[in-house]
């Protein structure tokens, strides 16, 4: 039986919109999100940008306070902010790490390589002397395919792909157990992506890594994850099996998001129908009333615009939140 | 008149920097005629941006054309003065950039914009090429053209400054429209919208297309000829069924091969191109591609291996697919 590492509960993340008093704003970031993540699974979060996916993996990192919902890694509450518990990091840091997505604007110019993946050894006194630390530090280089000579370098003598290399050395330096990768693979050149991918499934497998991996590109998603979640302006609205959401996704939303990956074979791509969705995603300033995929919808009607959704489970273990599946299917 | 509409010959172009020439073009040929959607593809730094910039006459300061010549529907590119060039620019070719967020001027009206390429191209007066304007507006699917005319871009969402973009480039009915990784910056259903229309368009107008990318998904719904270019040179060039289902180049292989799948049920492991892009300050002697190569031979580190025919289109430019070829024409006699 595996053991559940990471459980959300109605996460919510506003931010603070402009206005003061009674006209105050908010921007409705991540709104009502739960998921659970099972020990050494990944867990992949895709939608488009502003839907919220980072917001979520920086929220459970504490990067940001939460202003709603419960977050228990390992069976200990890190917030729950109906009942005002948030517990100290510190300790929680060194088994949650984050990637970031920028491998350029994510490293400490002035820092070298060696000390870049050394702060985190430092600030958690894993290290008794120098001499461990500098172990540390070059089997941590190792394990991501550099090598001893690169702790001395500073980032700009790195490509891109070495350098987000860099940083997932600086998150496995601590030795987590659980990693929230954030668009790692979007800033790399498409055939270095697929090597950065092989390394995260090689360290999943050998460190036992559990990873929240979020992206915009979903065929990547699905190639590492084993389940799926899709966000639409704050909310989940469906989450599967990765390869049952790609094959019958219920959502519209999901539907007409996998019809417009474009399919690298022309006879492929020339039969295939494309549901073009109308219009831009609206503002998370003022989100449409009910469903907030409706003014998108092809499907949308009257109880799309009163309701929201409930997020409930149609099939084993695909969880979606629309009013008309039937409709829709 | 040469039966292409554009027509570029062994071109070269360097960047001379401090620290060193930078060979951005090494010998790059490419050809398309009227009405054809030609894609080209490769990394960051293979030159795919400054060949087709090299063509409006765009390169950037301490770049410089070295060789080579660039003839487009019966004008020397190559020869021309900037004067000459600006009539060009925007009348005959067009191009669209990656960035709409920064490729419009944010402190003149939508409307200001593309009323300048009509006033500048055209005999038009002010009141025709306000309706003009707005013409292209509705062209490009954008709703209540009016009101929009008189707004500036920061009010337009990235999807809509890129149809903005594109109304502005097709403003006086170009003959080549450059499309320079026009969807990089925008969600996959806005990508989705754009793409559609620049077929639609290219059905209504006919003109023709020079796509930029390097998603390999966006030229094989969109191209008829691809060119994959790597560290300056175009390596295979074929039609879209040449390049997807009998690719011979080894890069262009490992690229498709390393795309994850999306349809597939079994978890299978990608193969990655191994190394790193190279260096075009030190280029390698030989093949550029040859240290990333798993098929490398001794002549590949060497010496740059000629062009290999296997057709009236598709070429590849690889020791190994000449040495399969050689032996091929021996087996046969």
């Amino acid at each position: 039986m595996s053991e559940t590492l990471v459980q959300v509960e109605h996460l919510q993340q506003y931010f603070p919109g402009g206005g003061y008093g009674k006209n105050k704003k908010y921007i409705q970031a991540v709104d009502d999100v739960s998921f659970t993540i099972e020990k050494g699974e990944t867990l992949g979060l895709v939608g488009e940008s502003g839907c919220g996916k980072t917001t979520t993996g920086r929220t459970l990192l504490r990067l940001y306070e939460p202003t709603g919902g419960r977050f228990v890694f390992d069976g200990d509450v890190i917030f729950d902010v109906e009942k005002k518990i948030y517990t100290h990091m510190l300790p929680y840091r060194k088994r949650m790490q984050i990637v970031f997505q920028d491998p350029y604007a994510s490293l400490d110019p002035r820092m070298t390589v060696g000390d870049i993946v050394g702060e985190a050894i430092d600030v958690h006194k894993m290290a008794a002397n120098k001499q461990e630390r500098y172990e540390l530090i070059i089997e941590m280089l190792q394990r991501v395919g550099l090598n001893s000579e690169h702790a001395n370098r500073y980032p700009h003598e790195f490509s891109g792909g070495q350098r987000q290399r860099v940083g997932i050395a600086r998150a496995l330096a601590v030795k987590p157990e659980f990693i929230v990768c954030d668009e790692p693979i979007s800033a790399l050149d498409v055939s270095i992506q697929a090597q950065v991918i092989n390394m995260f499934e090689d360290l999943q497998a050998e460190m036992g890594l559990t990873y929240l991996f979020i992206a915009h590109d979903l065929s990547a998603v699905k190639h590492i994850s084993n389940r799926i979640g899709v966000m639409y302006l704050g909310r989940m609205v469906e989450l599967a099996d990765s390869y049952e959401l790609i094959t019958q996704p219920l959502h519209p939303y999901t539907k007409s998001l996998i019809s417009a990956i474009p399919i690298a074979d022309p006879k492929a791509a020339k039969a295939s129908k494309r549901i073009v969705l109308e219009g831009d995603v609206p503002s998370p300033l003022n989100p449409p009333s009910g469903c907030r995929f409706r003014t998108r919808c092809p499907y949308a009607d009257e109880q799309c615009a009163q309701e929201i959704p409930k997020w409930r489970e149609a099939e084993n273990n695909h969880y979606v939140a629309c009013h008309h599946i039937d409709r829709v299917n | 008149m040469s039966e292409y509409l554009v027509d570029i010959k062994n071109e070269r172009l360097s960047f001379f920097t401090p620290v060193g020439e930078v060979k951005a073009l090494n010998d790059v040929s490419i050809h398309l005629k009227e009405g054809e959607v030609l894609g080209i593809v490769g990394e960051s730094g293979s030159g795919k941006s400054v060949t087709a910039y090299s063509l409006m006459g765009l390169t950037a300061h301490p770049g410089k054309l070295i060789g080579g010549s660039l003839m487009f529907n019966g004008h020397q590119i190559d020869q021309m003065s900037d004067k000459e060039m600006r009539k060009i620019r925007g009348n005959e070719i067009s191009i669209i950039f990656q960035d709409p967020m920064t490729s419009l001027n944010p402190v003149y009206t939508i409307g200001n914009q593309i009323m300048e390429a009509i006033l500048l191209h055209t005999d038009k007066n002010k009141a025709q090429a306000k309706e003009r304007a707005k013409e292209l507006l509705e062209l490009v699917g954008i709703n209540e053209p009016l009101k929009r005319l008189k707004q500036y871009p920061h009010e337009l969402s990235g999807g809509m400054r890129q149809r903005v973009m594109i109304a502005i480039a097709l403003a006086c009915e170009p003959k080549l429209l450059i499309a320079d990784e026009p969807t990089t910056a925008l969600d996959v259903t806005i990508q989705a919208q754009i793409l559609e229309l620049m077929m639609e368009l290219k059905e209504k107008l006919g003109m023709a297309i020079i796509m930029i990318t390097h998603d390999l998904g966006v030229v094989a719904s969109m191209c008829e000829r691809i060119a994959v270019m790597y560290a300056g040179k175009v390596i295979e060039y074929g039609t879209a069924d040449d390049i997807f289902y009998n690719p011979r180049h080894q890069y262009t292989r490992g690229l498709i091969r390393s795309i994850p799948r999306i349809d597939t049920k079994e978890h299978e492991r990608l193969i990655p191109i191994e190394g790193t892009p190279v260096d075009l300050l030190n280029p390698p002697k030989g093949c550029p591609f040859a240290p990333r190569c798993e098929a490398c031979m001794k002549i590949c580190l060497r010496e740059m291996p000629p062009v290999t025919n296997f057709g009236e289109v598709h070429y590849t430019q690889c020791w190994l697919n000449q040495k399969e070829e050689m032996e091929k024409g021996a087996a046969n006699e």
